[in-house]
C-alpha cells in the first residue's frame, strides 16, 4: 500500500510550521511519527494534499523542568519517556505506561504530542494526561495558549486543537511526595491497543484518599476521567468496599465499541477489572 | 507532487535519488536501489518484517517516508555480514534453527543487530521484550530466543578477546 500523493514540508522552526498551516489551509496536515496518519494514509481514511513534518523541528523534542512543572516537548517519543531520568524522579507514570505502547520500533518514532493531538480514544495518552492534570501548549497564529487535558478530548478524532494550531509541548506537575500511581492496560499482545485500561494518580493520608484520579483509555468515543468514580474514594477511608463502588461508578460511564477486542458486556467487565487493578496498585504505592 | 532529492547512505555506500514524497522508506530500498532483503509484510507496522536500522534506531520501514530520511544511514540485513562473513546474529540464527519460512527473518535480523547494542548482555525476558515488535508465525520463538542469545554470547565474549 502506497499513501496518495502529496506535497511534503519540512518547517525548521513552529513559527514556520504555523506559516505553512495559514497558507496551505485545511488541505494540510502536520506529520509526528507517521504510526496513525500514515495507516490511515494508505487506507484513503485520509488524503490530505499537504503533510508538514514536524521531525526536524529540534525545539519541540526533549524534557526539561520548568519551576515544578515537568515540561515535555511534543515530538518527544515513547523511548524517550522511558529513558528519561527525569520524568522517572518527577512524574513516573508516563515512563512506566510508555513500555505499554506499541512496540520497541514504533516507540523509536511515536510521539507524545501525536498520541494525544490525534484523538483516538486507543490511545494511552490522554487518559494519562486527564490523571496527571497535564496541560497543552498549543501554538497559532496568535500566539500560544494553554488548554488543560481534562476537556481537550472532544470527540474521536476530535480535540480542542484548531487546524492552524501545533501541538507544542506537554506540562505536567510533579508528583508531590508519597503519590500512588498505575497504568493497568489489557491487550491481546503486543503492539495492540487496549482493550480496556485505567490510569490512576492517587495520594492518601493516614489511610485516607486526600486526592484521586482515574482515567479510562479506549472505553468510549474518548479518554475519560471518572469523576464520580473519584468521588466514591475522596476524604473516605480507602477499602474494599470503597473500592467497589468507585468500579461501580467508573463502568456505569463507559460507552466502549464492540470490535475484534470483544463484545460490550465483555469490556465494560474488563473496564472494571482494570479500574480495581490500578486503584490497589496505586493504593499500595501511596505513602 | 515534485519529485525530492534524497542523500541517504545505505549499507555504507552513499546513494541520492530523485523520490516522491509518498514513497515508502521500503519500497526506496527495494524498488530503487534493488535491496529486497526488508520484506513488506503487514505494512501497517505491526508485524516488523520490513525492520531496517536509521540512524543507530530500530525502525519499520512501511512506515516511513524515504524523503525523511535525507542526510540518513540506513542498514539493511544486506549490510550485516561482513565480506561474506555472517554477522553474530545470522550465524545464531543459522546455528540455532531461528528460522523456518524465512519471512520474517531480515527483520529479525536487524533488530536483533540493534537490540544487543542496547543491551548486550540481555535475560530471556529482555530478549522476548526486545524482539516483541517483530511476528513469526512458524518457529513460536523458542529457537530465535535461543538465536539471540547465541548472538549475545558470540558479541560477548568478542569484546572480551
Amino acid at each position: 500500500m502506497i499513501p496518495p500523493k502529496f506535497d511534503y514540508h519540512a518547517p525548521k522552526s513552529v513559527a514556520e510550521a504555523v506559516a505553512l498551516l495559514g497558507s496551505l489551509g485545511s488541505e494540510a496536515k502536520l506529520l509526528a511519527g507517521g504510526h496513525s496518519l500514515l495507516p490511515m494514509m494508505k487506507l484513503r481514511f485520509a488524503q490530505p494534499a499537504h503533510l508538514v513534518d514536524l521531525n526536524g523541528i529540534a525545539d519541540l523534542r526533549g524534557i526539561c523542568l520548568d519551576g515544578d512543572t515537568v515540561v515535555i516537548g511534543a515530538m518527544t517519543v515513547e523511548n524517550e519517556l522511558i529513558a528519561s531520568d527525569l520524568l522517572r524522579e518527577r512524574v513516573p507514570l508516563l515512563g512506566e505506561a510508555a513500555r505499554l505502547i506499541a512496540d520497541p520500533q514504533v516507540r523509536n518514532r511515536g510521539t507524545i504530542g501525536g498520541d494525544i493531538a490525534h484523538g483516538d480514544p486507543g490511545n494511552d495518552h490522554p487518559a494519562l494526561s486527564l490523571v496527571c492534570d497535564a496541560q497543552f501548549v498549543l501554538q497559532g497564529p496568535n500566539g500560544r495558549r494553554t488548554v488543560a487535558a481534562n476537556g481537550f478530548f472532544l470527540g474521536t478524532y476530535m480535540t480542542q486543537l484548531e487546524e492552524s494550531e501545533v501541538m507544542v509541548a506537554i506540562r505536567v506537575p510533579s508528583f508531590a511526595k508519597g503519590t500512588g500511581w498505575a497504568y493497568e492496560k489489557l491487550k491481546r499482545k503486543t503492539g495492540d491497543w487496549a482493550t480496556a485500561g485505567c490510569a490512576v494518580v492517587l495520594r492518601q493520608s493516614g489511610g485516607v484518599v486526600t486526592h484521586v484520579r482515574i482515567g479510562l483509555t479506549n472505553l468510549a468515543q474518548t479518554a475519560l476521567r471518572a469523576e464520580e468514580a473519584e468521588q466514591c474514594l475522596l476524604n473516605q477511608p480507602f477499602n474494599e468496599a470503597a473500592v467497589k463502588r468507585a468500579v461501580a461508578a467508573a463502568m456505569a460511564i463507559t460507552d466502549p465499541a464492540e470490535d475484534l477486542r470483544g463484545d460490550v458486556e465483555y469490556k465494560r467487565a474488563m473496564a472494571g477489572v482494570m479500574v480495581q487493578r490500578a486503584l490497589n496498585n496505586a493504593w499500595a504505592r501511596s505513602a | 507532487m515534485a519529485k525530492k532529492l534524497i542523500n541517504v547512505t545505505v549499507n555504507g555506500k552513499s546513494e541520492e535519488r530523485a523520490v516522491e514524497p509518498r514513497t515508502l522508506l521500503v519500497h526506496f530500498l527495494r524498488e530503487d536501489l534493488h535491496l529486497t532483503g526488508a520484506h513488506i509484510g503487514c505494512e501497517t507496522s505491526h508485524c516488523g518484517a520490513c525492520t531496517v536500522d536509521l540512524d543507530g534506531q530500530s525502525v519499520k520501514s512501511c512506515t516511513h517516508l524515504a524523503v525523511q530520511c535525507d542526510g540518513s544511514q540506513v542498514t539493511t540485513v544486506e549490510g550485516l555480514a561482513d565480506k561474506g562473513v555472517l554477522h553474530a546474529v545470522q550465524e545464531g540464527f543459522y546455528k540455532e534453527h531461528g528460522l523456518q519460512c524465512g519471512f520474517c527473518t531480515p527483520g529479525m535480523l536487524v533488530r536483533a543487530y540493534r537490540f544487543l547494542q542496547e543491551n548486550p548482555n540481555p535475560s530471556e525476558d529482555e530478549i522476548r521484550v526486545g524482539m516483541s515488535g517483530n511476528l513469526c508465525r512458524c518457529t513460536g520463538y523458542q529457537n530465535i530466543v535461543k538465536a539471540v542469545q547465541y548472538a549475545a554470547r558470540k558479541l560477548q565474549s568478542a569484546t572480551a578477546a
